[in-house]
C-alpha cells in the first residue's frame, strides 16, 4: 500500500574526507543540524530519529542527547548494512505518515577511512559478533579466506562474466562515468578524470575487481528531514516527495554469504522492481535518473538490468555507450557515486537525488528532473529502493 | 602439520559441531532435510526450502565444480594477508543443484581456474582437534598448498 503524504524537507552534509579529525557522534550531530538548517526547521523540533550502521554509527539515543531533543517519538537504530539505505527513509515515511513522529531525521555518519574499515581485522571481529549472520556464517567464510566485502562481491560479479560475458571494460565504464559526475560535484573526493588505462593499471584487490571497482571509504556523515507534506510546504525548500518505497530481505538466504541464491548473477532489484513502479504510478521510462547502489562496480551492472531498464547482460554496454552518463537516456550516480563522491554507506545518493528534484544540483543538474530512482543493496539476498518526485 | 600464526580457526555452535566433527574425520557431512530430502549449506535450524525442523547430517561425494571464483590478491585480514594470492570458489556440490558451498581452492595456479571445473574436498589438519575442508582439481597431485 502507497504511503500518502510524506516528503523529503531538508538534506545536510559534513565534509567528506579521509580523515573528519572528529568523533562519529559530532559528524552525526553535525549533518542532522545542517539538514534542519537547510530546511529552516529548528533542531529541537525533531522528534524522530532513524539510523544504521555495522556497529560503527552514532546511534540515535547519543545523536538526540547532543542535539537537546529530549524525547524521541519515534527512535529506530538498525544494525545493517547499505542495503537498508533506501528502507530507512521509506520508514521515516511511515513514521510521518501515520502520525508517529513529525520531523524524522534520518542519518548515517562514520569514520570509514580513520576509523574502522570494512574488511579489517577488527570488522571481520565485530561482524561475527553481530546478529547479522546467523551463528553458522562467518566459521566458514573466515576460515576459507572470505573475509571482505569486495570479495564477496567480487564473486558474484564473477558468476555475471561467466553467464553473460561481462568483463572488465563494462565495470570500468562505470567507474569511469561516476568520475565524469564527480568533476561537477564539489562534494565528491575523487575529481580527476579516469581512463580506462588507468583502470586497468590499478591493483587488483580480489580478481575480477582493482581498487577502481571499489567504493571510497570515507569520514563523513550526511541527513535528511523527512515530514508530511503539509508541513514541508510551510519550510524553506521545496518539498521531494516519496512516492514509493520497497523493500526485499529474502527468507533463506544469507546476509553477506549469498549461499542460498538460485541465481548469483541477479540481485534483490528483480524482486522489487514491479512492485516499486507500480506503487508511484509511473513507468521506467518516467525516471529521468538513477542513483544505482555502487560499494563496487559491477553492484551498479546488475540493479540497472533488474530494475528493467536495459535486458540481462546488457546494462555494460549501457554504460561504454554513454546512455549512463549526464545527457544520456538515463544518467546514472550524478554525484559520483559511493565510488567517487564517497562510502556514506548509500544515504548520500538519497540526498543526491534531493538535490536534482529541488533542481540546486548546478553543473552536473539533470534537467526537468521529475522523479528519481535510489537504491540500496546489489547482491541477491536483500536491498531497497526509494522513488522521489519534484514537488 | 605446523598451525600458520593466528589461521582462523572455526567456533562451532550446537548446530554446527557436526560438520567439524565430520572434517575431523575427513568425512564432508551435510544436514539433509527429512521432509523434502534436500541437503543445505550452512546449517540451519530448520529447511530453507520446506521448512522442515527435522533434519540428519549424511555424508556427501565431496565432489562438485566451479560455480564461481575469486583471485584473492590484497585483503586486510591479519592471517589471510599472508597467503595472498589465493583462489576462493563457489563449488556446486553434485548431490544436488544449487547446494553451493564456500570454499579455499588449492592446488592449482590461479589462471588456470574455470567456470564448472571438477573440484574435490581435501581435508588440511590444522591442529589436532581441528580440520578444514579444502578445494582441488580433481585428480591434481597433493602436497602443494594454496
Amino acid at each position: 500500500m502507497a504511503i500518502d503524504g510524506a516528503s523529503i524537507a531538508g538534506v545536510g552534509w559534513t565534509r567528506y574526507s579521509r580523515n573528519s579529525g572528529a568523533s562519529v557522534e559530532e559528524l552525526a550531530v553535525e549533518a542532522v543540524r545542517a539538514a534542519a538548517d537547510d530546511a529552516g526547521l529548528d533542531v529541537q523540533e525533531i522528534d524522530g530519529l532513524v539510523t544504521y550502521g555495522l556497529c560503527d554509527t552514532a546511534y540515535s539515543g547519543v545523536v538526540g542527547t547532543s542535539l537537546g531533543l529530549g524525547e524521541l517519538n519515534y527512535f529506530s537504530d538498525h544494525t545493517a548494512g547499505g542495503n537498508v539505505a533506501c528502507a530507512v527513509v521509506t520508514e521515516a515515511a511511515m513514521a510521518v505518515a501515520t502520525g508517529r513522529a513529525k520531523h524524522v531525521a534520518v542519518y548515517r555518519a562514520l569514520n570509514g577511512a580513520s576509523g574502522i574499515r570494512y574488511g579489517g581485522g577488527a570488522w571481520s571481529q565485530m561482524m561475527a559478533t553481530t546478529s547479522l549472520f546467523s551463528d553458522a556464517e562467518p566459521q566458514f567464510l573466515d576460515t576459507c579466506g572470505l573475509t571482505m566485502p569486495a570479495q564477496h562481491f567480487a564473486m558474484l560479479a564473477r558468476r555475471h562474466m561467466i553467464k553473460y560475458g561481462t568483463d572488465h571494460r563494462d565495470f570500468a565504464a562505470v567507474a569511469m562515468t561516476c568520475r565524469n559526475h564527480a568533476a561537477l560535484n564539489e562534494r565528491a573526493q575523487m575529481r580527476e578524470p579516469l581512463t580506462l588505462d588507468r583502470y586497468e593499471a590499478s591493483p587488483w584487490i580480489a580478481d575480477p575487481f582493482r581498487v577502481l571497482d571499489c567504493c571510497l571509504q570515507t569520514d563523513g556523515a550526511c541527513a535528511l528531514i523527512v515530514t508530511s507534506d503539509e508541513r514541508a510546504r510551510d519550510l524553506r525548500k521545496p518539498p521531494v516527495r516519496f512516492r514509493a518505497g520497497a523493500s526485499s530481505g529474502h527468507a533463506a538466504r544469507g546476509v553477506m554469504w549469498t549461499n542460498f541464491a538460485e541465481d548469483h548473477s541477479t540481485c534483490y532489484a528483480a524482486r522489487i522492481a514491479d512492485r516499486l513502479f507500480a506503487e508511484a504510478g509511473i513507468g521506467r521510462e518516467d525516471v529521468d535518473f538513477a542513483e544505482l547502489y555502487d560499494c563496487f562496480t559491477y553492484s551498479v551492472l546488475v540493479q540497472l538490468e533488474d530494475f528493467g531498464f536495459v535486458p540481462k547482460g546488457e546494462a555494460g554496454a549501457f554504460f561504454r555507450d554513454g546512455q549512463a552518463a549526464l545527457g544520456g537516456r538515463l544518467p546514472v550516480n550524478t554525484h559520483g557515486g559511493l565510488l567517487s563522491e564517497g562510502y556514506i554507506h548509500g544515504l548520500n545518493s538519497v540526498t543526491e537525488a534531493v538535490i536534482q528534484l529541488r533542481g540546486e544540483a548546478g553543473a552536473r543538474q539533470v534537467e526537468g528532473a521529475g522523479f528519481g530512482l535510489v537504491c540500496a543493496g546489489g547482491a541477491a539476498n536483500s536491498g531497497s529502493a526509494l522513488i522521489l518526485g519534484a514537488a | 602439520m605446523e598451525m600458520l600464526p593466528g589461521q582462523p580457526l572455526p567456533v562451532p555452535t550446537v548446530l554446527t559441531q557436526p560438520f567439524w566433527d565430520g572434517c575431523r574425520e575427513h568425512r564432508l557431512s551435510l544436514q539433509r532435510c527429512l521432509g523434502c530430502r534436500r541437503f543445505r549449506f550452512y546449517p540451519t535450524a530448520a529447511c530453507p526450502h520446506c521448512a522442515s525442523p527435522d533434519s540428519r547430517w549424511e555424508e556427501v561425494s565431496g565432489q562438485g565444480t566451479v560455480y564461481s571464483w575469486i583471485v584473492a590478491r590484497k585483503t586486510y585480514d591479519p592471517y589471510w594477508r599472508n597467503r595472498v594470492p589465493y583462489v576462493c570458489a563457489i563449488v556446486e556440490l553434485r548431490e544436488q543443484e544449487g547446494l553451493f558451498m564456500p570454499g579455499l581452492l588449492v592446488d592449482v595456479d590461479p589462471s588456470e581456474v574455470r567456470a564448472e571445473m571438477p573440484v574435490e574436498v581435501v581435508f588440511e589438519d590444522v591442529s589436532e582437534t581441528v580440520s578444514l575442508p579444502r578445494w582441488r582439481p580433481r585428480g591434481a597431485a597433493a602436497g602443494r598448498s594454496g
